[in-house]
């Protein structure tokens, strides 16, 4: 099989763990890594050694996932860190995000480049205010696939009635939210049963394991991936003798699939053209697909720039400068109505003022608040804006490459916001 | 060993598709840019994709390398030739420079590693040249500081790491926005493995210097680490220099380098290797040994 040869195997499968403190996430993802035997003996010795150094009684597995010194001191995560594991089936990477109600922001991260989510869920403490929020943002994020662990069963005798009293609470989120696709395991993370190996504690449980379900899983993404979207990164002009009227297009393909010969439209100068070929380093291939990166030729000379957008000439995107959307708010200083920012759209820039705040969403309880509407870090709103020139955009939900927009402050140039258009 | 170990690799297309986006992003968001090459696999593959990204255009990118003069001469061979053959630019600063200044002091005794030396070298490099992105071969699985990286990872005025400030990465937008003086790093491979770059080097058909491949060499034991053995390394009492069929697993520094017994003579040989090895790639990086947040350390002083 050759790497550009378009062949839909989905054999890179991306994840993002959320969970309370103490719920155990760390230690799951530790065993995950230990028993599909990911964890490397240099690894193994170092979390042995801190395990007696910290004065625990067992080998801590969560060490294996704290990356930075203060959190090993304090047993705490503080930011998403990315985990690879890879079995004969797939290969994994799993952004860890913790659980702590002041790093909704670092969830939504998390979230955002996830084709799964797992849910972390107590056995003995059932759903907590976080659960719903960790199922919000999932749902947000337009995550269609979320697991659910029902973990430290060993602390309820691996009693069955627990899980299925958890299982048939969870109903009532799952379809206010509209989750698509949800699975439930009971597992302990820390005896290892269901995660990679079917329990002998819960016979009762006849599904998969934690593992054998993600390996199996068949993911799909973007609710519309069939509509063409090509957003221009850079333009490749060679200028040598031998490429000399090469003018390339280079790319990443935000959805469809773009053919030899297609008929395109440019925005915003809604110039037509034809592809005259597509092309990876010396290859013309005869299509590109959502993911791949490319360079397109077209048949006609058009003036292009980085932030234009290529599309099939039948399916134009939303062109406007009015934009709403829900945003997560990123940074200490709140985000205020009539405030400025730029905002980053694919390869695109511009000014934008917020127009309004219309609610801030409670996200423990999933109700609208009309009446708080100071926006602070971690918070999730709705809002309105209007940008400085027009962007092309899809609604986050049919695209969440052409949907999604971060904001930046222009003073400090960190990002404040993260942004999926509505309409 | 069986050569037959059944490894998939769709996964790779998804990765390169992602770095090629991430080296395109670097090339419209920055001025002044360079790729720190090393002469390893991870910096020769960073070339590669950035060859790719802009083919049939010349890469819009300088090589730099930060030469602690301890090198493997291979590896310095193979770097000028790959320079040539591009036809981009080749910057080598040397860390013996630095010393000769007074940046920086030399580490003495039989632990000496001009390792922790290069980051002064490499911040003096890009405020001499203005360079406001260097491309890195990091990888996230490559130690637990790293697992906290992100792509695009800002460096304040003095060049430092900040792991409490690092932006948000959302989707694929990269926020590169950058005050005057500050810098990036950029990491495009950063969710590849090490399993990830020797099977993408296969199915490229990557060239990599001979040091990868079984040869003859003369080593010694520390630690459990096999070192290979230069003239300007310090014994102690109890090691003694032997010759073996070797490889290396990474390329940096002779000093701290890790060499592997190995007899693989062909990358389908080093994958089947790898892919049954149990232990991780700077398991071998005798400077990640130092402490338990070695390598968090150094990248808050400016490191790689």
């Amino acid at each position: 099989m050759g790497l550009n040869g378009n062949d839909n195997k989905k054999s890179l499968l991306r994840f993002t763990t959320a969970g309370s403190v103490d719920d155990g996430k760390s230690t799951l993802i530790g065993r995950l890594l230990y028993d599909s035997k990911s964890i490397f003996e240099d690894q193994m010795e170092h979390i042995v050694q801190s395990s007696k150094r910290l004065g625990r009684d067992e080998v801590d597995l969560s060490l294996l996932t704290d990356g930075l010194r203060a959190e090993r001191e304090q047993g705490i995560t503080i930011d998403v860190a990315y985990r690879y594991f890879a079995t004969p089936a797939r290969k994994f990477i799993i952004a860890d995000t913790p659980g702590h109600i002041q790093y909704t922001r670092n969830m939504v991260t998390g979230a955002s480049t996830a084709d799964l989510a797992v849910i972390l869920i107590d056995a003995r403490k059932g759903i907590l205010e976080q659960t719903v929020r960790h199922c919000y943002i999932a749902a947000l994020l337009d995550i269609r696939h979320i697991v659910f662990c029902i973990n430290k069963m060993d602390m309820v005798n691996y009693n069955e009635s627990v899980f299925t009293g958890i299982k048939t609470s969870l109903d009532t989120v799952i379809s206010k939210l509209n989750i698509e696709d949800p699975h439930f395991i009971p597992i302990s993370a820390k005896w290892g049963d269901n995660v990679v190996d079917q329990s002998d504690n819960m016979k009762w449980y006849g599904g998969k394991t934690f593992l054998k379900l993600i390996e199996t899983i068949e993911v799909r993404k973007n609710k519309n991936p069939e509509i063409p979207r090509f957003p221009v990164q850079t333009i490749i002009r060679p200028q040598s003798s031998e490429y000399h009227d090469y003018r390339g297009y280079g790319g990443r393909v935000a959805g469809g699939i773009f053919r030899k010969g297609d008929e395109i439209v440019v925005l915003p100068s809604f110039l037509k053209s034809r592809i005259k070929s597509i092309d990876v380093m010396g290859k013309s291939l005869e299509l590109a697909e959502t993911g791949d990166s490319v360079s397109m030729t077209l048949e006609d000379h058009i003036d292009i720039s980085r932030g234009d957008i290529i599309v099939s000439a039948g399916t134009l995107p939303e062109i406007s400068q009015d934009l709403n959307m829900m945003v997560c708010w990123f940074n200490e200083r709140p985000l205020l109505s009539g405030g400025r920012y730029l905002v980053r759209h694919n390869s695109n820039e511009a000014g934008c003022i917020i127009k309004s705040i219309d609610y801030r969403m409670n996200i423990g309880n999933l109700t609208k608040d009309y009446d708080n509407l100071v926006i602070k870090m971690n918070d999730i709103a709705h809002i309105r804006m209007r940008t400085s020139k027009p962007l092309f955009f899809d609604p986050y939900k049919e695209n969440n490459i052409t949907g999604s927009v971060i904001l930046i402050d222009e003073g400090t140039n960190e990002t404040v916001g993260a942004g999926m258009i509505t309409a | 060993m069986s050569n037959h170990i059944e490894i998939n690799d769709g996964h790779l297309k998804d990765l390169e598709n992602e770095a090629i986006f991430v080296m395109r992003e670097v090339a419209a968001q920055f001025e002044k840019k360079i790729i720190l090459f090393s002469g390893g696999k991870d910096s020769i593959v960073l070339v590669h994709l950035a060859r790719k990204a802009f083919w049939p255009a010349r890469m819009p990118f300088s090589l730099l390398h930060i030469d602690t003069g301890h090198n493997f001469e291979e590896t310095i061979v193979f770097r000028d030739d790959l320079a040539g053959e591009l036809g981009v630019e080749l910057i080598v600063k040397y860390v013996q420079n630095s010393i000769d200044k007074g940046r920086v002091t030399e580490e003495q005794g039989v632990n000496a590693s001009r390792n922790k030396a290069q980051s002064v070298t490499l911040l003096d490099a890009i405020e001499e040249l203005n360079i406001d992105v260097a491309i890195g071969g990091g990888r996230r699985d490559e130690e637990k500081a790293r697992a906290k990286e992100r792509f695009f990872s800002h460096r304040n005025e003095f060049g430092q790491w900040d792991p409490k400030n690092q932006r948000p990465e959302l989707w694929n937008i990269f926020n590169g926005r950058k005050h005057l003086g500050e810098h990036f790093r950029v990491f495009p491979i950063s969710n590849w493995t090490e399993l990830d770059v020797w099977q993408y080097i296969l199915s490229e058909k990557i060239k990599l210097p001979g040091l990868y491949y079984t040869h003859r060499r003369k080593i010694f034991k520390r630690n459990n680490i096999y070192l290979a053995w230069a003239p300007f390394m310090q014994l102690k009492p109890n090691e003694e220099v032997f010759e073996a069929d070797v490889r290396c697993r990474t390329i940096g520094d002779i000093t701290c380098t890790g060499i592997t017994l190995s007899k693989a003579e062909s990358l389908e040989e080093i994958i089947a290797e790898i892919a049954a090895t149990r232990v991780t790639e700077r398991g071998g990086r005798y400077d990640d040994k130092r402490s338990e947040a070695a390598m968090e350390d150094r990248k808050k002083e400016g490191y790689f």
